[in-house]
């Protein structure tokens, strides 16, 4: 065990190569995400949202792939977050350029379940390193952005799908991906490496609001109006697809099953919500789901933990009393 | 010396076996709520899991203790060192209980099921409750750190009695 620890220890220490970008941590990720003037009491990404509630609806597809109970036919509830990219609460809704969906399952008190997903299929580039420069570069402007794509080729595919993405009207017309895959594991122990997706069943024309809040504005109507409803589909890897690279879609061919329908039935501000309290850590998962070795998503745990510390202390040094949902 | 003088063969084991399991702990602690690497999430789980161990191992070690005979301190210690010895020693022991009642509690209340190296999992909140869980983590935090100094000052104090004052206390666990 102890050798195990010290390998760990001395981990960091190793070099990867002479153009390996320098290893940040979870803090400094943090506070590049924060910014200057942090938002106190709100996440450090995505913090602008709004709490949805509703169920899952299984129809059994995905029960043979893997354990998870919510898989097996029959309607498990869900807390949720619609949310845009971003270290603002208050930001202009349209304004964002990725929209985002988190979802908790908490089908037991040993199986629960967190989803993040984003408007992107795809990450622009594949460690967390990397990524960090990424953000530098947006933060810096069009002309960083722009070199830094330039010296980063696996940015190809999200620069294609950048391109053609037209933002739509709703978060309920909205394509929602997992980014990174997983593993189902049935019964028997057998792994298949997935991505997943929520699927719209609704398109919506781009909205033409100038209110900061036309999306939440939206969405809560069309929710008071009805129900909201995606497909739960997942793409199930093949052995030429690396479950490993998050910049890399899998081919159109790849099988799909549709596992069920997610199906909202609420909304509510976030600061009165079930959402604002929790942590929507991709990496808390059932039995029945496991993480790849997708080096984005294992730094998904050590970032997502301290931005929640962060607002968690600043809420119970009280930075939220009084505060409405601006 | 004489038996006497020597801790037990039991309290020795659990002495050593947990040093080295705290050390383990900590350093894993430190290191994962900062690293961003893709082996960060095998070492939280490690982490969570060998909490269970400690919690079970420290439950254990008091019972064996409070059956044993301790060595007696040198008579002509002063009444002072006797005192923060005394005191330091269940320091210790009400952090190697508080630290994984803590660290499984801001788990709890943060909606995180605990996975027993597979064999079970420890059962979280339904409702995630951030107040709870702020506290929990703050506490677990800043007991870290109460732990990592009082161990300082345990080894300070061994190495203090060995080579200065020249007395049996250090072999006495040896």
């Amino acid at each position: 065990m102890r050798a195990l620890y010290l390998a760990l220890l001395l981990a960091p220490a190793v070099s990867f190569g002479a153009d390996a970008p320098p290893k940040v941590s979870a803090q400094q990720f943090v506070n590049l995400q924060q910014g200057d003037s942090a938002f106190p009491g709100f996440r450090r990404a995505h913090a602008k949202g709004i709490c949805i509630s509703g169920e899952f609806q299984a129809n059994g597809q995905l029960a043979d792939y893997s354990q998870a109970s919510l898989f097996k036919a029959g309607s498990t509830a869900f807390i949720g977050r619609l949310s845009i990219a971003g270290n603002n609460p208050t930001a202009p809704d349209l304004k964002a350029p990725v929209r985002s969906m988190a979802l908790s399952f908490a089908s037991s008190r040993t199986e629960q379940w967190r989803l993040a997903m984003n408007t992107p299929p795809v990450m622009a580039v594949a460690d967390p390193h990397t990524f960090y420069q990424q953000i530098q570069a947006i933060q810096a402007g069009p002309a960083a952005i722009k070199q830094f794509f330039a010296d980063h080729p696996e940015s190809d595919e999200f620069r294609a799908w950048a391109a053609q993405y037209q933002p739509s009207g709703s978060f309920a017309a909205e394509t929602y991906h997992s980014i990174n895959a997983f593993y189902l594991i049935n019964a028997d122990g057998k792994q298949q490496a997935v991505r997943w997706a929520m699927q719209p069943t609704v398109a919506v024309a781009a909205n033409a609001s100038d209110e900061a809040d036309a999306l939440q504005q939206e969405i809560a109507a069309r929710v008071a109006a009805g129900k909201v409803v995606f497909d739960w589909v997942f793409t199930l890897a093949d052995a030429a697809d690396d479950e490993t690279n998050p910049t890399k879609a899998w081919p159109d061919s790849r099988q799909q099953i549709t596992a069920g329908q997610l199906v909202v039935t609420g909304t509510t501000p976030q600061l009165e919500g079930d959402c604002h309290a929790i942590n929507f850590d991709p990496l808390v998962l059932p039995s029945g789901i496991a993480a790849t070795r997708d080096p984005i998503l294992r730094a998904r745990s050590a970032a997502y933990a301290e931005s929640y510390r962060r607002r968690a202390k600043e809420q119970l040094q009280g930075a939220l009393e009084g505060s409405n949902n601006e | 010396m004489s038996n006497s003088d020597r801790f037990s063969l039991s309290m020795r084991l659990f002495h050593w076996g947990m040093a080295a399991l705290v050390l383990s702990m900590v350093a894993a602690g430190l290191l994962m709520v900062t690293s961003l690497q893709p082996w960060q999430l095998t070492l939280l789980n490690i982490h969570k899991a060998f909490g269970v161990v400690a919690i079970l191992l420290v439950m254990a070690r008091l019972i064996n203790r409070l059956r044993h005979k301790l060595p007696a301190l040198p008579h002509e210690l002063p009444h002072w060192q006797k005192t923060v010895a005394r005191a330091s020693h269940w320091m210790l022991y009400f952090l190697l209980f508080a630290m994984p009642l803590s660290g499984y509690l801001m788990q709890y209340y943060a909606g995180r099921p605990i996975d027993i190296f597979g064999w079970f999992r420890l059962p979280a909140a339904l409702q995630v409750d951030i107040h709870y869980y702020a506290l929990f983590r703050e506490l677990h935090g800043w007991m870290a750190v109460a732990l990592i100094s009082l161990i300082a000052l345990h080894i300070g104090a061994a190495l203090y009695h060995h080579f200065i004052r020249k007395d049996d206390v250090l072999k006495s666990m040896l």
